[in-house]
């Protein structure tokens, strides 16, 4: 197994791309969200490799969850996982001096390194010429080579670099340290083996001694107290030699760099760059905003209004599977339901959210190769930094206004895991297009008809709000008291610009929406076959029967909604909406609604459609149908002390509208919410939590609305 | 001796001290931003947070808030040649 590494914006994942040709596998590390990708390597001569590859990174102090992964599966400390045989440095032609900085690193791991020079057709263009030879003498013979993987260059050298490494296992050249800090590492490997029995590398001991707060201190469960003490010593030591030990490392490297540098890389003439001469205008005080704004409104209407045509067409698509499969089945009605509310149905409400995906991860593909992503982040920073959130968070939370898949899934740009964590917890909060037709049936049923289409508007732009209202204060609070985990600082590098290819944009859009299909895919069909379940069943043919009597002269339409309505008045989930109905009387929910209210716990839309069964308007009623508004307008409490009054006052819409705007009523969303957070813990905690802060907000404002009207 | 937020856009100066107990430091001094290194304030972000600084033929975006620890000496004779361009 060969792994491949590299500072982040060199070009390793297309590099990548190109040497395995998209023949890849994508999984998890164990225990943390870090993508494991790993594909098979022609190497040219015959031979096929395993090749990894690492999250990009600065060096190798483990300080995020993707640093750490790379750390631990270069030292073989990932359960299951070998220690790679060869590691294959990609580095950036352009900046030769800082992306060493992590191969000298590297060399502590005694590790076969082959160093891959990319961008070398950039480097070229700027008037660099590196001489490749020199550097590989200085480096200790290691294969060097110059690689333009965007344009393909230079791929076949590379596979010969690494068959080479594998066969004469060159190693890189370690850095000479001064005696006294030779001694300290010396010393702490003896106090580990002391106190905890294992034995650790020369490489892992710089960690402890150079990194202000290693998380290697807390995996090698060294207690505090053995620790600190033996620490402190061996830095102490470390500034006996002249050195503060916490800026040793890169003094001591970037000082050895400078000299294998010395005329290995030749400047040509130094030509105005491009990439700031853009950044005049895209990061413009004025003009930045303005077309930052322009270009995520763009956007976002694309996933929005691009993703539209295909949902209808995979929609009208189940649609007709279903009139294809159920006719022949007519004489079997549960196999039938089954197969058509179940599983096709099923099926579908996972399929929907794959156009979304793909656009979005589609644009976010273009943002972040071309350079612009790191530049919108630069943009919108100081508005998300107050709140423990970053300017990354900005677009998972636009594209959360249309839906919260994609964007839990594009948290993955967010870096550091603190962040990431708390935007992905407040995505679910934006109110998406599924919250749209609820809100666009009760303003029809009630706003519109009392108050006109003003107030009609002013409510639908109101609860767009609503979301984003209670988001803010919750990330405070969750990255203030709630998230142990500690913040990295924001420390962004403003890459290059540079053309997308469109292979590598393609290919990751692709790997997204099979990793979705596969994990959250199956938790989303499991949830639709429960919910059709339990309202399905029981299924007495008595209750059909006696309303088939009773209503003889009755047209067949008619008929057909009052037993579809009796069934699922009388199903578990019937019997359970009428059981729980207490609990949401204060919001001003009868038990129609209230059913209707735990049907849509999987997909908050589905509330339409369940009204229009339990009001006897028939299946597949849509927020404008004329029957099920008229429905909704006349029924009124049949009992208790609201009786005969009407069930849709303006505070019972009003309760049921924010109810819908803050409930978790997505099991899609809590799907992925625990695909990407790594376990159900905060899957379950923003389920909870959504749950209740909506059923808090929606009493409080059926409460006041209804003492005041 | 200058706070580096008080740099101007465009204006040079050369490191003169950080605090390596920082985690941002530590993340700076990484990429290469040592002590001596001679940097450019680029610009600040339309809100004015966070700076973009270029050094070593890179340009990276820090808060002002992490950014407090990072002195430097604008007197100091700056080589007129820039931190190599990046395309």
């Amino acid at each position: 197994m060969v792994a491949l590494v590299g500072n982040p914006n060199t070009g390793k994942s297309t590099l990548f791309n190109a040497l395995t040709g998209l023949r890849q596998r994508v999984g998890n590390y164990p225990g943390v969200t870090v993508a494991r990708k790993s594909g098979s390597c022609d190497l040219g001569n015959g031979t096929k490799v395993e090749l990894v590859d690492l999250p990009g990174l600065y060096s190798l102090a483990a300080t995020s969850p993707d640093e750490q992964v790379v750390t631990d599966a270069l030292s073989g400390n990932i359960s299951g996982e070998r220690q790679p045989d060869a590691v294959i440095m990609v580095a950036d032609a352009t900046n030769l001096l800082r992306n060493l900085f992590l191969a000298s690193q590297l060399a502590e791991l005694g590790l076969p390194v082959a160093l891959v020079l990319n961008q070398a057709d950039i480097a070229k263009e700027q008037g660099l010429r590196i001489d490749t030879t020199l550097l590989s003498e200085r480096l200790g013979g290691i294969p060097v080579v110059m690689a333009s993987a965007w344009k393909g260059e230079g791929v076949i050298d590379v596979r010969r670099a690494i068959a080479l490494t594998l066969e004469r296992k060159t190693l890189l050249p370690r850095v000479v340290w001064p005696e006294k800090i030779l001694a300290a590492l010396e010393d702490i490997k003896a106090a580990i083996f002391r106190d905890t029995g294992r034995k650790i590398t020369s490489a892992e001991a710089q960690r402890l001694i150079f990194d202000s707060n290693s998380a290697l201190a807390e995996r090698l469960q060294w207690k505090p107290e053995h620790r600190d003490p033996v620490i402190r010593q061996g830095r102490e030591t470390v500034r006996q030699s002249g050195y503060n030990p916490l800026a040793a490392e890169p003094l001591v490297h970037y000082a050895r760099l400078r000299k294998v540098l010395e005329g290995v890389v030749k400047e040509g003439a130094v030509r105005n760059s491009r990439s700031a001469a853009v950044d005049r205008l895209l990061l413009h005080r004025f003009f930045g905003p303005v077309l930052f704004a322009g270009i995520m409104l763009g956007f976002f209407a694309s996933v929005f209004w691009l993703a539209k045509f295909p949902m209808e067409w995979i929609q009208s698509g189940v649609d007709w599977t279903k009139t294809i499969v159920a006719p022949p089945l007519d004489a079997y009605p549960m196999l039938q339901s089954l197969l058509a509310d179940g599983i096709i149905a099923g099926v579908g409400a996972f399929l929907v959210f794959l156009p979304q995906i793909l656009i979005l991860f589609l644009f976010i593909g273009i943002l972040e190769d071309s350079g612009y992503m790191a530049r919108a982040a630069f943009i919108m920073d100081r508005l998300f930094s107050w709140c423990g959130l970053n300017g990354k968070s900005f677009v998972p939370l636009l594209s959360g206004f249309a839906c919260a898949i994609p964007s839990l899934l594009s948290t993955r740009t967010i870096e550091d895991p603190k962040a990431r964590l708390a935007t992905a917890f407040v995505v679910p909060f934006m109110s998406c297009s599924a919250r749209f037709p609820v809100y666009a049936l009760m303003c029809a049923a009630f706003i519109g008809p009392h108050y006109g289409p003003g107030w009609q508007s002013v409510v639908m732009v109101g609860m767009h709000c609503v979301g984003l209202f209670f988001a803010v204060p919750t990330a405070f609070v969750l990255t203030r008291l709630v998230l142990k985990v500690k913040p990295q600082p924001f420390v962004l590098e403003l890459p290059r610009y540079q053309m997308p290819k469109p292979r590598d944009v393609l290919w990751r859009m692709w790997q997204n929406a099979a990793e979705f299909i596969s994990k959250a895919g199956t938790v989303i069909f499991a949830i639709t076959i429960i919910v059709w379940a339990l309202s399905y069943f029981p299924r007495d043919a008595a209750v059909a029967a006696s309303i088939n009597a009773a209503n003889p002269t009755a047209a067949e339409e008619v008929v057909k909604a009052k037993v579809q309505a009796a069934y699922v008045e009388q199903s578990y989930m019937g019997r359970f909406g009428k059981a729980v109905q207490p609990v949401f009387d204060p919001l001003g929910f009868d038990w129609k609604i209230t059913v209707g209210v735990l049907a849509s716990f999987p997909a908050r839309e589905v509330i339409v459609s369940t009204l229009g069964v339990t009001y006897s308007v028939g299946e597949g009623a849509k927020a404008d149908s004329r029957h099920l508004l008229q429905a909704m307008q006349d029924a009124k409490w049949s009992e208790g002390p609201r009786a005969g009054s009407p069930i849709f006052s303006l505070a019972a819409v009003l309760s049921l509208m924010v109810f819908f705007a803050l409930c978790s009523q997505c099991g899609p969303t809590i799907a992925t919410l625990a695909q990407e957070t790594g376990g159900w813990k905060w899957a379950a905690g923003s389920f909870v939590y959504m749950t209740t802060l909506a059923w808090v907000a929606a009493t409080a404002v059926y409460q006041v609305v209804i003492r005041i009207s | 001796m200058t706070p580096l937020s008080q740099l101007l856009p465009g204006q040079f100066g050369k490191l003169a001290s950080l605090n390596p107990e920082r985690g941002v430091d530590q993340r700076l001094m990484a990429l290469g931003l040592l002590p001596g290194m001679v940097l450019k304030l680029v610009r600040r972000a339309p809100l004015g947070d966070p700076l973009a600084i270029e050094f070593g033929g890179q340009v990276v975006s820090l808060r002002l808030a992490e950014a407090e620890s990072l002195i430097v000496d604008v007197a100091a004779d700056c080589p007129i040649q820039r931190p190599r361009a990046t395309s």
